[in-house]
């Protein structure tokens, strides 16, 4: 009975584990005339949700540098060339402020909701 | 006469497309020169600009008594008699003791989105009264500075009209300065006459010198728009730096020894040049630049060295000094006696 039991529930967690792997979405924004562009539109905010991750993307002529020193997440992507991107998964519930060290006027807040 | 009749079809193509071509060329180096030109300043609604605040402000620049000694003012550094910078390697202040980094111009300060070398002021009311209180410049305690104003009449009068109701206060002294730095923009120069149109108003050299600029030298990399400023900071390698620069303020790898990219207009009257006063000469600045700079440490990715000839640097050098503006006439405030 127990061992049913104890089936069932891995079998459960195992779902719900599955299921937010599938709904987790990976976007995409751009990194143009030293703003955060999303379909051709500079944006300075961006909703995601816990467990998605974002791929900034160099369109410049120039280096780019992505890092957040936020609670939520603190990380440095290093900086790249046009045409290359880097990516970062968010795993924690809040708000991360992003930017470029290079050019500080990249600013984009990106808000993880549960 | 069908063969002729087709000759003809293809000449008239052939024209429309070069043509076509012209006119995109011609179009697009337009557009390139257009981000030249000089964009409307944008002013903060909390301290809008009117002659009254620019009056107080400039008194304020000009006046000695702002110092802790009363004989530094902000003109003593940012001199407009020499670039509005003070024609010194490394800064000089309190005791005639030299500061660790050079004086930077406020010409065109008002377009900056971060002051500073290190850009650690978002303002220019934040900015102004950094100097003043810090140390090593002009070592002036804010409190003794509104106590010493507020003797003066003149001052209580300036003051009122500038700012009404508002009183002598930190604040105020910082918006009044503000406002003053924000007309301290530059003139036309041969540049920007070119950017119009008067193909004559720079030379050959110049002209070569703009696109190796914008191309070879990958000067724009950095140097941009009416400014040539990105509002970035960046390690360029110079020797003999162990300044962590804006990496003070954030620690991120690639802002160690970074520093903010600085105004080329006026450039040819601003040397010595970089953070510290490391080049005397434009020249040896882009020689700096040709090498792909000297400590690569740390060098910010978008510096690389450039492979320019000898002609090409003076090229670059001769399109450099034709961002000097024409005479910018200065009137030196009398300051409030009494």
């Amino acid at each position: 009975m127990c061992r049913v039991n104890f089936a069932k529930s891995c079998l459960f967690l195992a779902a719900i584990s599955m299921s937010s792997m599938l709904s987790a979405e990976e976007h995409t924004i751009e990194q143009k005339d030293k703003a955060f562009v999303l379909s051709d539109q500079k944006i300075e905010t961006f909703t995601v949700n816990v467990g998605d991750s974002i791929s900034f993307k160099n369109q410049d002529p120039w280096f780019h540098n992505i890092f957040s020193l936020s609670d939520i997440s603190t990380f440095d992507l290093g900086s790249y060339p046009k045409g290359e991107f880097r990516t970062v998964k968010f795993e924690t519930p809040g708000e991360a402020e992003i930017e470029c060290a290079i050019h500080p006027q990249m600013y984009l807040v990106v808000e993880v909701k549960e | 006469m069908n063969g002729n009749r087709s000759a003809t079809w293809i000449k008239t193509i052939n024209m429309s497309l070069l043509c076509f071509f012209a006119v995109s060329i011609a179009s697009a180096a337009f557009a390139e020169k257009s981000d030249y030109i000089q964009p409307k300043l944008k002013v903060p609604a909390k301290n809008a600009l009117t002659p009254e605040r620019v009056a107080l402000g400039k008194a304020l620049f000009f006046d000695p008594r702002l110092s802790g000694s009363n004989w530094i003012s902000c003109a003593t550094c940012h001199n407009p008699a020499l670039g509005w910078s003070d024609g010194l390697p490394k800064a000089i202040g309190e005791g005639q003791e030299v500061l660790d980094r050079s004086t930077p111009t406020i010409l065109n300060v008002a377009y900056n989105r971060k002051q500073m070398w290190d850009g650690r002021d978002r303002s220019l009311e934040d900015q102004a009264t950094g100097p003043i209180e810090a140390a090593g410049e002009m070592n002036q305690d804010l409190g003794l500075l509104i106590e010493e104003l507020s003797e003066y009449q003149g001052y209580i009068s300036l003051f009122e009209s500038a700012y009404p109701g508002e009183g002598i206060t930190e604040d105020t002294i910082s918006k009044a300065i503000a406002s003053f730095e924000r007309t301290v923009i530059a003139t036309e120069s041969p540049f920007d006459r070119w950017v119009k149109g008067d193909e004559s108003a720079i030379s050959s050299s110049a002209k070569r010198g703009f696109h190796l600029f914008e191309g070879k030298a990958n000067c724009v990399a950095c140097h941009q728009n009416h400014n040539f400023v990105d509002d970035g900071f960046h390690n360029i390698g110079l020797p003999n730096s162990d300044d962590p620069g804006r990496y003070t303020f954030v620690k991120v790898k690639v802002l160690k020894g970074a520093f903010k990219t600085p105004t080329l207009r006026d450039i040819a009257l601003t040397a010595p040049y970089m953070h510290n006063g490391a080049y005397n000469t434009l020249e040896e600045v882009v020689e700096h630049y040709n090498q792909g700079g000297v400590d690569k440490s740390n060098l910010d990715p978008n510096i690389k060295e450039l492979n320019l000839t000898k002609k090409e640097v003076n090229d670059v050098v001769e399109f450099m000094n034709t961002l000097t503006g024409t005479h910018m006439e200065i009137t030196i405030p009398r300051l409030p006696s009494f």
